[in-house]
């Protein structure tokens, strides 16, 4: 198991404009999720919601150490990783709004948000349900011989899970062009970490299967950039998989709305000095103008008032889309798939 | 033309044809390649492909379906076998949660053409956690395609559908099924689509709508009510449990008045009770008589012969049914 530990070092010149990128995106993800909280409190979001906020160095730092036909799978507290991988705002908050111009057209929401066009293949409302996804994309892109990677996010409350220890052996004995990101922020649901293992560093369960591992600073966006840089290109030479144990903490809730009876305030308040973002505005100190820091807020919150406005102009789906999309086929009526979908339609 | 093979020898023509006709089809499972699968359904297949794309894996169902509906979304059309149809259970999650509901919940922005081989059905006391026929819990799942087929024709044709299918498809090929033969037609283009049931004998007396290997089942009966009674019974093998062809339930009850649903799942619960229920809805005044259901009993599969051989329905129960059905309205 290697550590990547965080330099106090000043940047490098050469990694300015990489820390400004990845400072703008984990301003954008703050903004977005700050934005869906307000709008969920207000009621125009149905379902259910989890917000990453304190967590975005991971998505920031690993999406962009990733090409756009590289694969991440996510879960349901997936609003990072979505945005991180390129997907656009519009789309995003129009699929929580359940609009029909959302990128899964109102059938998805946010718990099973995904855009292919940028190889998201999902948040997913399962626990540890996106492993065999990535462990099967990796795979697939072993089978057609190009040289992409799939990425696997997932919790801490996933490693307890069998999928997670069937995969990882899987991708291990297949040697498989996968990285298994692990958010660890200490709650597994409403349950801390320390009371449903009796390990501190998750890690070590890769040692058991053979896949090399890191522990990153989660709050540090750079460190996992670099982390993740080397683990795919680790992959995308042919050497296998990686496991990277994100260091991380929740600030919110596990949803909006969660009274949080399990965790004091005092506990929350402590990792405060944890943000991602005042983190990496710090390393970039003098090199990053307070003026251009405002400006970064600014952008993303202009984009945010653009994606609300897009998505509250959008229409509602349309009915009878209930019973379409399930099936390949079943929009045209004379396929059995279509034909039946007509007959459930007509019984409402 | 036609030849008689094995049905294992119709399911390995249909794997070699389409895995030479698409080289995104792979194959991955317990014991396949180098043993040739238990039921040798797989050999010779890594002679011709190579172990890249006929993979054995190890115990590990979840992974196994998970990676299929993976590779699935990721361009390829994955086939992967269960071993036993039972093992299906140990990947509940990544069939029904995750195969089933990826296209709908995503706006149709991918599909998941993967197919599962699950061999299933009661055979030489293979005991309750070796023999059950499952096939009604993904019927009742949206989002699957369900096919099962009767005789090595329908092994063949059906097969290569489900491969050619970009819905995720569940194949399940009853054991006792694989060393039978049949006759299959010449043509590396035969497959039978998805929808649509075969009508195998007609008869105007009474109907039996069957699957899998109930299908031989109810012939035998068909043959013995025909000669010894005459009594004259069409026999309907479904295919496709889903999609249903509703039509072809519908035309045999509004011919016949009289309809027996027989199959090897438990009864309670199974797929004869959606059947029976569609009847009820839709076709009641063609009906001369209430349906009867037929399948095996609400207990674990026994593993004693003599009890194993109790407590499902083969020809003699499917007559006994059909001649009670006549009799009560002649």
């Amino acid at each position: 198991m290697t550590h990547t530990l965080t330099p106090d070092a000043p940047l490098a010149d050469s990694e300015i404009s990489l820390a400004t990128a990845l400072l703008q995106m984990m301003i954008r993800v703050r903004v977005l999720e700050e934005g869906i909280e307000r709008h969920f409190l207000a009621g125009e979001i149905p379902g259910f919601a989890h917000l990453s906020i304190g967590q975005e160095a991971v998505a920031a730092g690993v999406c962009a150490a990733l090409r756009r036909d590289d694969y991440i799978a996510s879960t349901h507290r997936g609003h990072g990783h979505t945005l991180a991988k390129g997907t656009a705002m519009r789309a995003m908050v129009a699929e929580l709004f359940a609009r029909a111009d959302g990128v899964c057209r109102g059938k998805g929401g946010s718990m099973h948000i995904a855009d292919f066009s940028v190889g998201m293949l999902g948040a997913n409302g399962v626990v540890a349900g996106g492993f065999g996804l990535v462990v099967g994309a990796a795979l697939a892109a072993r089978l057609r011989k190009t040289d992409q990677v799939a990425v696997c996010f997932f919790g801490d409350g996933a490693t307890n899970r069998g999928p997670f220890h069937e995969n990882l052996n899987l991708a291990a004995i297949w040697n498989l062009p996968a990285l298994f990101v692990l958010e660890n922020n200490h709650y597994a649901s409403t349950t801390a970490t320390s009371e449903t293992m009796k390990i501190e560093d998750v890690a070590i369960r890769a040692d058991g299967y053979g896949i090399p591992s890191q522990i990153v600073d989660g709050f540090d966006a750079l460190a996992v950039y670099y982390g993740t840089g080397e683990a795919v290109e680790r992959a995308r030479r042919g050497d296998g998989p990686t496991f990277i144990e994100c260091k991380t903490y929740r600030v919110r809730g596990h949803y909006i709305g969660d009274p949080e009876r399990y965790r004091t305030k005092g506990e929350v308040d402590a990792h405060k000095s944890d943000d991602p973002i005042v983190r990496l505005q710090a390393r970039l100190g003098s090199n990053l103008s307070q003026r251009d820091f405002e400006g970064l807020w600014e952008a993303a919150k202009s984009e945010f008032a653009d994606a609300l406005a897009f998505a509250r102009a959008s229409a509602q789906p349309e009915a009878g889309e209930a019973f379409r999309g399930a099936y390949e086929g079943d929009r045209d009526p004379e396929t059995p798939h279509g034909a039946f979908a007509v007959r459930e339609e007509a019984a409402f | 033309m036609a030849r008689t093979i094995s049905f294992t020898e119709a399911t390995l023509e249909a794997m070699r044809e389409e895995m030479r006709r698409d080289p995104t089809v792979f194959l991955m499972g317990e014991d396949i390649a180098k043993q040739g699968g238990i039921f040798g359904q797989f050999k010779g297949l890594p002679d011709e492909f190579g172990i890249e794309r006929v993979r054995d894996t190890p115990i590990s169902e979840a992974a196994l379906v998970g990676a299929g509906v993976g590779a699935a979304l990721a361009g390829m059309r994955p086939v992967v076998d269960m071993h036993f149809a039972d093992f299906i259970t140990c990947s509940m999650d990544e069939l029904v949660n995750q195969a089933a509901k990826l296209r709908y919940m995503f706006g149709e922005q991918c599909t998941v053409p993967l197919t599962l081989r699950a061999p299933d059905g009661i055979t030489k006391s293979a005991g309750a956690q070796h023999s059950q026929s499952l096939e009604n819990w993904f019927v009742h799942t949206p989002g699957l395609e369900v096919v099962i087929p009767a005789n090595a024709r329908d092994a063949k044709g059906l097969l290569k559908s489900a491969i050619r299918s970009n819905n995720p498809t569940l194949y399940f090929e009853h054991k006792a099924l694989f060393p039978r033969k049949g006759e299959v037609p010449d043509d590396d283009d035969f497959v039978i689509p998805f929808g649509k049931a075969e009508t195998m004998r007609e008869g105007g007396d009474a109907t039996i709508i069957t699957y899998g290997i109930t299908v031989g089942r109810a012939l035998e009966a068909a043959e013995t009510l025909e000669r010894d009674e005459r009594i004259a019974v069409r026999v309907v093998n479904l295919r496709s449990l889903w999609p249903l062809d509703y039509d072809a339930i519908a035309d045999a009850v509004a011919a016949t008045h009289r309809v027996v649903v027989a199959h090897e799942a438990v009864r309670v619960g199974g797929v004869g009770g959606e059947i029976a229920a569609f009847i009820a809805e839709h076709c009641f005044d063609d009906l001369d008589a209430p349906v009867i259901r037929l399948g095996a009993a609400h207990v674990p599969v026994p593993f004693a012969p003599v009890l194993q051989e109790a407590m499902y329905p083969k020809a003699p129960a499917i007559a006994a049914a059909c001649r009670d059905l006549v009799r009560k309205v002649r």
